[in-house]
């Protein structure tokens, strides 16, 4: 098995998937707290279909790097959907559903009518469910997903403690002087960074999966949101270089079995937890 | 030179009126309680006062240099904090947040203020606990300090003593009118009047009656006895 390992390793495009993995791993399980708690984990869900609707135009209209296409979008997207959530009168809920469920239609639905692909079920099947496209990510791909996830955890630093009084207590932090709504749209704009970059790793039904539980997990453990900020980074980094190995080495499909080492180690945890109150 | 002089305003959501012609001010140092039915408009007002919503007529002035980064508010609970994993210290530094400006971190000022005011509110050995595992009284004295590290000068407390205990509830107001002997302006919706009426200086009662004025006069007036018989009937 290490021989394997070894001679995969031997390969740049696993060293590239391995470290571009790592990254999109550590930068979207930051924000699994914050998504959690006030409420956004529906956006979140919401706008990974959005991006699958946009990348399915990006495919249409046979864009080499559909990155730059796709991210707009769905920053845009979640500016509007936090928008809609917040001075309209259409339920947020229903408006975010609207959307999602749209963009999902929409983007299968002109897959359907213009794809030149000999493999349609292909195509589709690896965008929702993210398959082996980290493995073939392109030298700009690459550098662009390393670049911006690196972008989004220095800006999740350096508005660590922001964002934490907008999570806690959006009233406060606005009556104290905070510019909460501006905050509120930094965080959904990182969100929507976010989910464009794990699409590469998990596929975008499985965003949601890779944003939460490593948050959920760590909440049942720890009890400052440091520490469980810190934590629910270290353990999405151990599952995603788990899962990207445990994918090479027996041929699963690399999102879901990711995914898998998630709900995994949420398990151990809880059961950790439970063990934890007994003998404290 | 009032800190807050309200004019004639008029308080709702989305062009309908709660509440309107509220004409009072607030001095230095008062202690206002806010007092009247329920769906009356207190928290209307509250959030008006805090800048969470536009008044749709009538003017707030501010006084003194108060400025909104120096209001301390302490809300009623929310869904989100019962289960928030944080600590009692990162809870009460978040008061901060409003000092710190532009800077991403907290300084060492803003870290001994925040001490300083766990230390009035005798929270030092829950420094480390987590929030959500303390009880209703320990949870209010946490989000006091944190209010307290936000202004010196006025507080504004929105339901302080909702479902505390009777003994906790005393300790509460003891601790409130400390800090407004200390000079701290405390403005208070509440539902309980006979509190309202032993510590308050200043009664507020708005909804399909009003008034404004000392506690003293409030006491006196016909409004309040109707008020207090009301209370005490639904208790009864």
């Amino acid at each position: 098995m290490i021989e394997t390992l070894r001679l995969y390793l031997s390969h740049s495009f696993v060293v590239n998937a391995l470290i571009v993995g790592v990254l999109i791993a550590l930068c979207s399980s930051l924000l699994g707290v914050t998504l959690v708690l006030k409420r956004f984990s529906f956006i979140g869900d919401g706008l990974s279909h959005v991006a699958f609707g946009a990348m399915a135009i990006a495919g249409v209209l046979h864009l080499t790097n559909q990155m730059l296409f796709v991210l707009p979008l769905t920053v845009l997207c979640a500016i509007l959907l936090l928008r809609t959530g917040q001075h309209t009168k259409i339920n947020g809920d229903a408006a975010i559903a609207m959307i999602s469920v749209g963009a999902l239609a929409m983007g299968y639905l002109l897959l359907n009518l213009f794809s030149a692909s000999a493999n349609l079920s292909g195509d589709v099947c690896s965008t929702l469910f993210g398959s082996a496209s980290i493995l073939t990510m392109t030298r700009t791909e690459v550098w662009l997903c390393a670049v911006l996830s690196s972008a989004v955890v220095v800006i999740f630093i350096l508005f660590y403690n922001k964002i934490f009084a907008v999570t806690f207590d959006e009233d406060f932090a606005r009556a104290s002087g905070t510019r909460a709504e501006a905050y509120n749209l930094l965080i959904a704009s990182v969100i929507a960074v976010i989910i464009v970059l794990a699409m590469n790793l998990v596929g975008s039904l499985l965003i949601s999966a890779l944003i939460i539980f490593p948050a959920m997990s760590a909440m049942r453990m720890f009890r400052s949101f440091r520490s469980v900020t810190i934590c629910s980074a270290a353990l999405s980094v151990t599952c995603a270089l788990l899962g990207i190995l445990i994918s090479i080495l027996s041929g699963t499909p690399v999102g879901s079995t990711i995914v898998a080492a998630d709900i995994a180690a949420f398990f151990i945890f809880s059961i950790l937890a439970k063990l934890k109150r007994k003998v404290g | 030179m009032p800190q807050i002089q309200c004019n004639d305003l008029t308080l709702g959501y989305e062009g309908r009126a709660v509440l309107s012609g509220l004409t009072f001010t607030v001095n230095a140092g008062d202690y206002l309680c806010i007092v009247g039915e329920n769906g009356s408009g207190k928290s209307t007002l509250m959030k008006t006062l805090l800048g969470l919503m536009k008044p749709l007529g009538g003017s707030i002035q501010w006084g003194e240099g108060l400025r909104a980064a120096e209001i301390g508010y302490l809300p009623q609970q929310t869904p989100v904090q019962k289960d928030f994993p944080a600590t009692v210290r990162e809870i009460v530094l978040s008061g901060c947040q409003g000092r710190v400006g532009r800077r991403p971190f907290y300084g060492k000022a803003e870290k001994a203020l925040a001490r300083a005011n766990m230390e009035k509110m005798n929270i030092i050995p829950l420094a480390n606990r987590c929030y959500r595992e303390l009880s209703g009284g320990q949870q209010q004295r946490v989000l006091l300090a944190r209010a307290l590290c936000a202004t010196q000068k006025l507080l504004l407390l929105d339901e302080p003593v909702a479902g505390l205990d009777p003994r906790v509830t005393a300790e509460m107001y003891d601790l409130i009118l400390g800090l407004n002997r200390e000079g701290v302006t405390i403005m208070m919706v509440s539902h309980d009047l006979e509190a309202a009426l032993r510590y308050a200086s200043h009664i507020l009662h708005v909804g399909s009656e009003f008034f404004f004025g000392t506690a003293e006069a409030y006491r006196s007036s016909s409004l309040a006895r109707r008020f207090l018989y009301a209370e005490g009937g639904e208790n009864a």
